[in-house]
């Protein structure tokens, strides 16, 4: 157990040096030149040199992503080239915003999915299940902009329940998260569905009906927390779809996250807060393959570590 | 404008004793109160050195002073930290005379060592300030460095000289840019580079807040030494709003001025309602949105097809898929700029005579090209506007619709054919005509990576900016202006623009804030002045 | 097992009399057969060239005129013809979204078999940078892509190509490995056949239905992901229209004219929705390891 976990940590950490290497590369051949940005419109060609050789952007590329790697690996992210402010703090204060989108977002999607899996297993074959099923199809097919802007034009604008976009109370997080929710749904009800459908088969299962246990009963107390099991563990797995879908939901409700920041950082080949924002990202991907990986096992016993 | 300069004329080269009070306070204001402006963009920093964001601009005015400062609402020059100042006569010796008893927010009294100081360190390689290159013109600026401008020296704890290079018309404007702020050097160094999130000035407000990515709160500075301002105790800025919500906001009395102003989607709505309506100030702005074409790049080498271009181009219709916010543009200069040429016709839109250009041209076919432009609203759709603009005389211009960065660079690099400025547009530093050329149509930016995206260069037109702007003495103003009227008159001559439109502004306040309309549309403080209106 | 998948492969009649069974494949199928005819007869059917910004299509303060009898679905932010836009539209999101896909499915096969038969080093190695592609932020990767190459049309579909093929390589991958163990292709090996008989006259043959599963469902995220880019201002180049971004053209406008959002957005999700149905029901149809389950 040790020795797998060792391993997967090893593993975690070359994929992000990985991950860090290839954005390094993007950046370098991207045709912007970061200097002309901080230098303004009014610089001479001189500043311009100045501020390339204090920021070592006149370096070789191994040079430059070596300096990077030593400071990231000391936790230092550097400082945003515009802004004169430390990444760790942007990014800082930025992340809570995402998070609390993230987790409502998450739980969301899994008390629409499974609701909808439960559902769609108990009414198996017939109209409700067909509808259910096509529904999933639906979210799964739409665009994360085009539900959101949906959202925000029928429970916004037309009915005026919730505010349009924006951030600071819990009215504000409802449209992002339902937003999520929806997007989210369609996997997890299809996997609930069929996970429920397994363990109705199972034996126990025909047990406690046959000693007359009533069908909400079974269903409840036995079936479902044997159905949700396997579900849980995917959670972790999801998490890199979701961190896509989080960047336009952002967009476009105003939700002052990560991904607005990396946006605006794109625009202006803002290096340090572009590089940070990915390492972020695929920090939160790693980490939830990982814990993904290592519930599993505990979850469902016939799983066991590679 | 005119006006600071034929009553400064007289007192020139003799020290002032003190500037009659330009600015009569609105007899109805009150003190106290507290306002809410609200932006999308979370503010990037407050130090005066380095924030160059249409957003951050009058926030800095507001935490920091300098030298010089504006009559609020106008494009009028007056002293600030100055109390004083001499210009020998050869034009090339400032002295300014400080004023007394002004005091940082963090107590310490404000001396020419920290006007030095402030100098210094905007100049300095080290600071990366994006402001480095306006102070071009003082002695020693080629030097600049850790051991400071040799033409900034400290005369006494009241007394600054600053000798320059060369003469400078606009040296006044360039000391009263937020660059040339001063500030205190104990709390640049406690701060480190972190200034910017802990600004300390002299200005009429403090921070007294800042939640990164949420908001801000400036808390009025009791010990500002001009008298009787601000009114307002606080102003909270919100960030991270949308526009839309912003606007909702302030209809819901929750916001007192959209910093964004009124998004596309709302305009007609709130246009069309005379009780919301009546809430909007409209103003003009130091703005022009151009298309640059490319005079070293075949065809656009041609003089004819330039012009064909400028006869081609729909302005009319391009403000009308902006809901008519511009007025359509003739030539480089806004109109509120001094030095705007207001009999000067311009090319009017004709596609016939554009056709018979470009068949004078040899290019009767026409030709493919490129027409780069910034990927936010409305940018991409002005573009296609001008692409079909464009067809109609045979010119069939593929879209580039990239990041702000990527276009800046093609047209740095000079490899962009042409460019609507859209997103990235010239909005002036000072309110001044030279501030239209230097850059961006004369030859320094013309260079490898310069913002003159035309990589136009004509020596003749250079050798005119230059006489203009060595003509420091005011009482020759108005021979500059027309010099300058000159210099553009010869740029739309030979055509590198297409001067496409000027952006009006539109600022829409709650029905509680009082002061005088300028103060809403004023030309250097955007969105509002913060120091002079208040709470009705 | 194996006998049942060659089967399957071998026998196309019987595949289709299975799909035709299933009602929302049937329904897929029109759908998409709809947008397809929409996109090939497009220059006959649309009213307006799609680029044509039309005098006389929009108010004198520059708003967009609303569905009436001549413009049935209403005029964009520039005047032009949004019915005649989402016919050209549907043109530019079938060709990315079939080139997109058809590359990264080629990119992911070969990536697959290659490492699930040789395994080794080089499994590890292919397998390993498919899971450093899996960490990397798809979205922030495409824009990054996109930045660097000009996007226009075949740019956007290689962009795309580029970050998708990840899931088909994993999908492969496994299939590959779990036939490379299995005892006819052992025997083959005894029997002395070289590698690449075994594997383009064994292995391949028992891929092609999952190739052919996950290039019907790919075309769905593809198509997805283009609009997305589109409406994120980094994809198809204007006045080319393409549904994502005919959206993100206009909608500041949402509110005031919310049908230049709707109706791309819902061309957009019912050819993903009808790519998605096909390919489910393929998977059901051609998939053994998949039959059964419901």
């Amino acid at each position: 157990m040790a020795a797998y976990f060792l391993r997967r940590l090893i593993q975690s950490a070359l994929i992000l040096l990985g991950v860090s290497f290839i954005t390094y590369v993007l950046l370098f051949v991207l045709p912007a030149d970061p200097v002309r940005q901080i230098a303004g419109r009014a610089a001479t060609a001189q500043t311009v040199e100045n501020i390339r050789q204090q920021l070592g952007l006149d370096q070789p590329f191994l040079v430059q992503y070596g300096r990077y790697l030593a400071n990231l690996v000391q936790g230092d992210l550097g400082r945003s080239y515009l802004q004169k402010t430390e990444v760790g703090d942007l990014i800082t204060s930025r992340l809570p915003a995402t998070l609390l989108l993230m987790l409502a977002g998450i739980a969301a999607e899994l008390v629409l999915g499974l609701t909808m899996g439960i559902a769609a297993a108990l009414m198996r074959g017939r109209f409700g299940d067909q509808v259910l099923m096509m529904t999933s199809f639906v979210t799964v097919s739409a665009p994360q902009f085009v539900v959101s802007l949906l959202m925000l034009y029928i429970f916004a604008v037309k009915l005026g329940w919730f505010p349009i976009g924006g951030y600071g109370t819990a009215a504000h997080l409802v449209l992002p998260a339902v937003t999520l929710g929806i997007l989210g749904s369609g996997w997890y009800s299809r996997m609930m569905r069929s996970s429920m459908i397994e363990v109705l088969r199972a034996d126990y299962i025909r047990t406690a009906r046959a000693k007359g246990l009533g069908r909400a009963r079974v269903v409840l107390r036995h079936a479902l927390p044997n159905a949700v099991l396997p579900i849980i563990a995917m959670i972790g797995i999801d998490i890199g779809i979701f961190m896509g879908g989080i960047v336009v939901v952002e967009s476009v409700f105003g939700w002052p996250g990560i991904g607005q920041l990396a946006w605006q950082a794109i625009q202006r080949v803002d290096i340090p807060i572009i590089m940070g924002v990915t390492l972020v990202s695929a920090l939160a991907i790693v980490v939830g393959n990982l814990l993904a990986d290592l519930i599993a096992p505990f979850i469902d016993p016939r799983i066991r570590l590679r | 404008m005119t006006k600071w300069l034929t009553s400064t004329a007289l007192v020139l080269t003799m020290a002032l004793p003190a500037l009659a009070q330009d600015y009569t306070p609105d007899p109805n204001a009150k003190a106290g109160g507290a306002i809410t402006v609200t932006y999308k963009d979370d503010v990037a920093t407050l130090d005066p050195a380095i924030g160059y964001d249409w957003q951050n601009w009058s926030m800095i005015k507001s935490l920091f002073d300098g030298l010089m400062d504006y009559v609020p609402g106008t494009t009028t020059l007056r002293p600030g930290l100055a109390e004083s100042y001499d210009i020998s006569p050869d034009g090339l010796v400032y002295t300014f005379k400080l004023r007394a008893g002004v005091k940082f927010h963090n107590g310490r009294e404000m001396t020419a060592e920290d006007v030095k100081y402030s100098l210094d360190r905007v100049t300095d390689p080290a600071t990366q300030s994006p402001g480095a290159g306006f102070f071009g013109a003082i002695a020693g600026f080629e030097a600049a460095g850790t051991a400071g401008l040799s033409g900034v020296e400290v005369v006494d704890a009241a007394t600054v000289k600053i000798t320059l290079s060369r003469p400078d018309a606009t040296f006044l404007h360039v000391m009263a840019l937020n660059f040339a702020s001063v500030v205190p050097k104990e709390a640049v160094d406690a701060a480190g580079p972190d200034f910017g999130k802990m600004p300390v000035g002299t200005g009429a407000f403090k921070l007294a807040e800042w939640t990164l990515g949420l908001r801000l709160v400036f808390e009025k500075n009791a010990d500002y030494w001009r008298a009787g301002v601000p009114y307002l105790d606080q102003v909270v800025f919100e960030v991270g709003q949308e526009p839309v919500v912003a606007l909702l906001r302030l209809q819901n009395g929750e916001v007192d001025v959209p910093g964004d102003g009124i998004p596309p989607a709302k305009f007609q709505e709130v246009m069309g309602d005379p009780a919301q309506a009546a809430q909007v100030v409209q103003g003009g702005q130091l703005h022009t949105g151009y298309i640059t074409l490319n005079v070293t790049q075949p065809p656009f080498d041609k003089v004819e097809v330039r012009q064909a271009v400028n006869m081609a181009v729909n302005k009319e219709r391009i403000t009308q898929i902006i809901n008519g916010r511009a007025l359509p543009a003739n030539q480089p200069l806004p109109p509120t700029m001094p030095g705007y040429a207001k009999d000067y016709a311009g090319y009017a839109y004709d596609v016939e005579a554009a056709k018979a250009l470009m068949a004078k041209a040899g290019l009767a076919d026409g030709f493919e090209t490129d027409l780069y432009v910034m990927n936010t609203d409305p940018n991409p759709r002005i573009a296609q506007a001008i692409q079909q603009d464009l067809a109609a005389i045979g010119i069939k211009a593929n879209i580039q619709s990239l990041a702000q960065a990527n276009v800046i660079e093609a047209g740095g690099a000079g490899t962009a054919p042409m460019i609507w400025s859209g997103g990235m547009g010239w909005i002036a530093d000072f309110p001044d005509p030279s501030n239209f050329y230097g850059p961006i149509l004369g030859c320094a930016g013309a260079g490898e990576g310069g913002w003159n995206w035309s990589k136009f260069c004509d020596a003749s037109l250079d050798a005119k900016a230059v006489e203009a702007d060595s003509m420091y003495d005011p009482a020759k103003s108005p021979d500059r202006l027309a010099l300058w009227a000159e210099v553009y008159a010869g740029v739309m001559e030979q055509a590198p623009w297409v001067p496409v439109f000027n952006e009006e502004r539109y600022t829409m306040k709650s029905e509680r804030m009082g002061g005088e309309d300028a103060l809403y549309v004023d030309p250097v403080s955007i969105p509002v002045n913060y120091d002079y209106v208040f709470v009705k | 097992m194996a006998d049942i998948m060659a089967d399957t492969a071998r026998a196309p009649q019987t595949v289709l009399r299975r799909l035709v069974l299933r009602r929302l494949a049937v329904f897929g199928f029109v759908l998409i057969m709809i947008v397809v005819s929409g996109a090939v007869f497009a220059p006959w059917i649309a009213p307006y060239a799609p680029e044509e910004q039309l005098f006389d299509g929009l108010t004198l303060e520059g708003a967009p005129l609303p569905p009436d009898a001549r413009f049935i679905m209403g005029t964009d932010l520039l005047g032009r013809d949004l019915f005649s836009r989402i016919l050209y539209g549907a043109q530019t999101s079938l060709v990315i979204g079939i080139v997109a896909n058809s590359l990264a499915l080629l990119i992911g096969t070969l990536v697959g078999i290659t490492a699930g038969f040789f395994r080794g080093w080089i499994g590890a190695t292919l397998m390993r940078f498919t899971d450093l592609m899996m960490a990397f932020p798809a979205l922030l990767l495409a824009i990054c892509l996109a930045a660097i190459f000009k996007p226009s049309l075949w740019i956007v579909a290689l962009v795309i190509a580029l970050v998708n093929w990840v899931q088909t390589a994993r999908v492969i991958y496994t299939e590959t490995t779990s036939l490379a163990t299995r005892d006819f292709i052992a025997a083959e090996r005894t029997l002395g056949a070289s590698t690449g008989r075994i594997l383009f006259r064994h292995i391949l043959p028992h891929l092609v239905p999952t190739i052919i599963v996950w290039g019907t469902l790919g075309i769905s995220t593809t198509v997805l992901l283009e609009a997305t880019l589109s409406f994120l201002g980094v994809g198809v180049q204007p006045p080319t229209p393409s549904w994502g971004n005919i959206i993100f053209e206009n909608q500041t406008y949402f509110q005031a004219a919310p049908w230049l959002v709707f109706i791309p957005g819902a061309a957009i999700i019912l050819l993903a929705l009808a790519f998605n149905l096909v390919g489910d029901a393929l998977r059901d149809v051609l998939d053994p390891t998949q039959r059964g389950r419901d």
